[in-house]
């Protein structure tokens, strides 16, 4: 079971300033646990994905950044997760959605399979009527 | 926040500093197209509109789908305006993101830096009869 350690913030997610800010948040804790420069631009860049899906389709959330000590496999290994919830429409097709190229909107429908590559657990759980909780983790090599 | 754009004879240099929001990127295009399309003023060295844009992207730390798809907007319409667009200084941690996302500048070149972009330039624009294809 990990254990979920503080620091952790909480921040809004509704328009494009806040998803630079939520992006400089990620970064910034990120940077505290000792990932790479390489690390802490694909962080960076998953957080701007998912935050950009959620103003865009959900009509904006919340990201909540915790850092986590230990996996239940490896004692001790430390990451990074991201927890993005928004109360929007929900994703009918969760399946679909993690496509490369699938999109309703005017995007580029890279969003989520991209952030899913950028990082090393990505998860999706999504109601219709309900809204949508993204959670993606990064583990410190 | 407003990227600055430095003239250097027949070519323009934006280098963007920080992280742009939507409207960053918006202002960032309308400048670019209104200088790349202007004359310069009677007396002036130069003769014709500036025919080349240089965008420094070194100081930035992400290049999400977004910022991609307004940056390679921003060169075909440039190309449009008869002005060339060459992207330098992605990092080497954006450029790694960016493959990951599957993005590229289909209507941009690439340079390595500043001096590379400019040469690349200097040569595009000798060159000529390039067609984009954008």
């Amino acid at each position: 079971m990990a254990v979920t350690m503080a620091p952790e913030s909480r921040l809004p997610v509704r328009d494009d300033g806040e998803i630079v800010g939520a992006r400089r948040a990620a970064r910034a804790l990120a940077a505290t646990l000792g990932f790479s420069e390489t690390d802490l631009t694909m962080i960076a860049t998953a957080v701007s994905e998912i935050a950009r899906n959620m103003v865009e389709y959900g009509g904006g959330g919340e990201m909540t950044f915790a850092v986590i000590d230990g996996d239940g496999r490896v004692p001790g290994r430390r990451g990074l997760r991201i927890t993005a919830t928004d109360h929007g429409p929900g994703i009918p097709d969760v399946e679909r959605a993690m496509q490369d190229g699938y999109t309703t909107g005017r995007g580029l429908g890279l969003g989520l399979p991209g952030a899913r590559r950028l990082m090393d657990e990505f998860r999706v759980e999504s109601a219709v009527g309900v809204g949508t909780t993204v959670s993606m983790t990064k583990w410190v090599v | 926040m407003r990227v600055p754009i430095l003239s250097l004879g027949e070519v323009l240099v934006a280098s963007i500093q920080d992280a742009l929001t939507d409207r960053g990127w918006r202002q960032l295009q309308a400048d670019l197209l209104a200088q790349a399309g202007r004359r310069p003023p009677p007396g002036s060295r130069r003769k014709t509109a500036p025919r080349g844009v240089v965008i420094d992207l070194s100081t930035m730390d992400v290049m999400d789908s977004y910022a991609t798809r307004s940056l390679d907007g921003i060169a075909r319409m440039l190309a449009l305006r008869g002005a060339e667009t060459v992207v330098v200084g992605i990092q080497p941690g954006v450029a790694f993101a960016m493959a990951q996302l599957g993005l590229g500048l289909a209507s941009a070149g690439t340079a390595v830096d500043l001096e590379a972009g400019l040469a690349l330039l200097a040569e595009q624009v000798r060159g000529d009869g390039r067609h984009h294809g954008a």
